[in-house]
């Protein structure tokens, strides 16, 4: 006979009860009408009106700058188009005091922190001022190393801890970051010093080509922030009201002093990876992309404003023919760019003195050059 | 002035910039409470708290994006690698990211980041742990790379090197931690980064070495001469960047040079010295310029490493077939 059971730890219940709390989190539904009233953010006219325009803008920006791709006048561009939301009302919540560090396709956010328009493209483009973030601009030159801005979070948190500033780092990375090891490394070191970090995962579904469900057998990406013992969300990352509404809760908690929120924002990318040749048919059908179309942030914004009296059609041509204007002049800025040089690399290379390598090299270019 | 050994300068030379300066911070695995693994730390918590001095949870890579994190926030991180061989683990962070903060930034941002690492064989570690790595990160352009063969000088280039504005890679031979004791001033004292030193005089040949290489040269160049040959020691002390005037100064004076180094034989730091005599001073030379190297395999296993491991017996070796070229 054997000796009676007692109730044994159940390791499957305890993964599905965790899976099963994350739900998606949503205030606006794909009609426009607001279904969560309770966790409404109260934004006043003129913010939602603010908010509507940035994502207009940058819906504008997305098509603009697609098309000087295509006409060979931009360079490296990975598209924004479907993930406005997630972006630009996560970035909302923020102070310009806060510290942005993105990844190759957050440039919407780092024009929104302050950095001039034709900087972005003249990074686009591959020039060395590409990377000049004004001195009173808190962001990174975009990160292309998956996962390394996640880590620069943790330690920029950190400082900002240190140093008393009531402030908050903020990053974001894709699904397919969440397999790297600096994302873990990332939300479990601003977990354990309880720094004030903001964690974004942009769900849009798709790592390149490679769908979600080959990435983690975790049925959320948020649900990783468990493990890492940080306050997770799911969101959906094209409902602007809920997105800005985690994010600024998250950066409540963070300088309450209780430490970094991991949000995962479920969105789509309507475009492909980058401009640099991915053909999103290989991967996608168009009826998963019609699916995704109808949920798009500016539609159910749009309704929700125009319900309100706040927005109409004159007010978004006025946005987009700004928009159109912007983009104009600041082409024109980068094209004025100088042409580069290999002396202004050796020149950037160190704050300090140049070691006596580049110093000859300087003398050799500079010599060259001023042939 | 006390008699230090190469880890308490080291363990000197952090307390000194962590006194001067309320940016530096001195972090890694086990270096809070621990005092570190081999005591580079000890004491440094008790004395400037644990805001200051602390540990990391263990992912290397985690600790090189918190020194870039906290770099941009005003501190000039001091971080530890625990052992160089864990170096793979954070190579983004140093030479993807660290590396190209200034440039990829049009010089907005720069890394006064410090990290220092024990590496070298000899002291019968597991494996990872003895590897000569430092040819890694000196060919990346953006970093510094120090390597101290005594205790007067471990000081004074750690000092310059938290010093500096730019990231710096300082490698700290075991072997030499407590090897041997030496004259180390209380006070603070700087010795500028990217100058070598002469450690022996001579005028027959120069050898040229860094870490704990230049023991064994100096070893051997005490054997030769009891054979009447007049050996000049040059200790690289950074190897990026070189110490050219030195080196051909030296060249140019003994008209013959060896260049030795722990590491494996294949693309090194030794490679690139012999080449930069050959472009600079081939016409003083007289003799080829010959290396001591380790062989081309992994690093074998902790019982295999002395028969490895270069030494004072393949120094003088080569020294005389140059010498009798």
């Amino acid at each position: 006979m054997a000796a009676k059971k007692g109730k044994q730890f159940d390791p499957v219940e305890t993964l599905n009860a965790i899976e099963e709390k994350f739900e998606m989190f949503q205030i606006l539904n794909e009609e426009g009408v607001i279904v969560n009233e309770d966790a409404n953010p109260n934004l006043s006219d003129e913010e939602l009106v603010d908010l509507m325009s940035r994502m207009v803008f940058t819906r504008i920006l997305d098509q603009r700058s697609t098309s000087l791709n295509r006409q060979g006048r931009l360079g490296f561009y990975a598209p924004t188009a479907g993930q406005e939301a997630s972006q630009i009302a996560s970035h909302f919540a923020l102070e310009k005091e806060d510290f942005v560090l993105p990844g190759y396709r957050d440039v919407p956010q780092m024009l929104f922190h302050g950095l001039p328009l034709s900087t972005a493209f003249l990074w686009s483009r591959g020039h060395f001022q590409g990377g000049t973030i004004p001195e009173n601009v808190n962001v990174f030159p975009p990160q292309i190393i998956i996962g390394a801005q996640y880590i620069q979070a943790a330690g920029i948190a950190l400082g900002f801890q240190k140093r008393g500033t009531k402030a908050v780092a903020m990053t974001y990375t894709g699904d397919g970051g969440t397999s790297q090891g600096d994302f873990y490394e990332g939300i479990n070191f601003a977990g354990a010093y309880r720094s004030p970090a903001i964690f974004i995962i942009q769900n849009n579904q798709y790592a390149i080509s490679t769908p979600r469900e080959l990435q983690t057998a975790a049925k959320t990406l948020a649900q990783k922030g468990i493990a890492a013992g940080i306050p997770s969300v799911l969101v959906d990352g094209m409902d602007p009201l809920a997105v800005y509404a985690v994010t600024r809760d998250a950066r409540e908690r963070a300088l309450n002093g209780e430490g970094p929120t991991l949000i995962e924002t479920m969105c789509y990318r309507y475009g492909p990876h980058t401009m640099a040749g991915d053909d999103p048919t290989r991967y996608r059908t168009s009826e998963t992309d019609s699916e995704w179309e109808k949920r798009d942030a500016l539609i159910r914004f749009r309704k929700y404003l125009e319900g309100k009296g706040l927005w109409n059609e004159e007010k978004e041509n006025e946005v987009i023919e700004r928009a159109k204007e912007e983009i104009k002049e600041a082409i024109k800025e980068a094209d004025a760019a100088p042409k580069q040089k290999v002396s202004d690399f050796i020149n950037i290379m160190h704050k300090g003195e140049l070691p006596y390598n580049l110093q000859e090299q300087l003398a050799i270019y500079t010599e060259k050059e001023s042939k | 002035m006390a008699q230090m050994t190469m880890i308490q300068a080291i363990t000197d030379a952090m307390r000194t910039e962590l006194k001067n300066d309320k940016n530096v911070l001195v972090f890694g695995e086990d270096v809070g409470n621990n005092g570190g693994v081999f005591r580079a730390t000890e004491g440094l918590q008790k004395e400037f708290g644990e805001e200051r001095v602390f540990d990391t949870p263990l992912a290397e890579s985690g600790i090189g994006g918190l020194a870039i994190g906290l770099a941009f926030t005003g501190f000039r991180p001091v971080m530890e690698i625990q052992f160089f061989g864990f170096l793979y683990e954070v190579i983004d962070s140093v030479s993807g990211q660290l590396a190209r903060m200034s440039f990829r930034s049009n010089g907005r941002f720069n890394a006064p980041v410090t990290i220092r690492s024990p590496f070298g064989g000899g002291v019968a570690t597991p494996e990872m742990h003895a590897d000569s790595l430092e040819g890694l990160v000196a060919s990346q352009p953006g970093l510094k790379v120090v390597i101290p063969s005594t205790p007067y000088d471990a000081k004074g280039l750690l000092i310059s090197a938290i010093r500096d504005e730019d990231p710096v890679i300082f490698l700290e031979h075991m072997k030499l931690y407590r090897s041997f004791r030496q004259e180390v001033p209380e006070e603070e004292y700087t010795i500028p980064l990217g100058k070598a030193d002469v450690k022996r005089e001579g005028t027959d040949l120069t050898v040229i070495a860094y870490g704990a290489m230049v023991q064994e040269s100096l070893k051997a160049a005490e054997a030769l001469e009891k054979e009447g040959y007049s050996l000049e020691v040059v200790d690289l002390r950074t190897i990026q960047p070189l110490d050219i005037e030195t080196i051909i100064a030296s060249v140019e004076k003994t008209n013959r040079a060896i260049v030795v180094q722990e590491a494996q034989k294949q693309a090194g730091i030794a490679a690139n010295v012999v080449a930069e005599i050959t472009e600079r001073a081939i016409l003083s030379l007289e003799a080829p310029v010959l290396r001591v190297a380790a062989p081309d395999t992994i690093y074998p296993f902790a019982q295999g490493e002395n028969a490895w491991l270069p030494n004072a017996k393949d120094i003088a070796e080569t020294a005389k077939k140059v010498l009798t070229f």
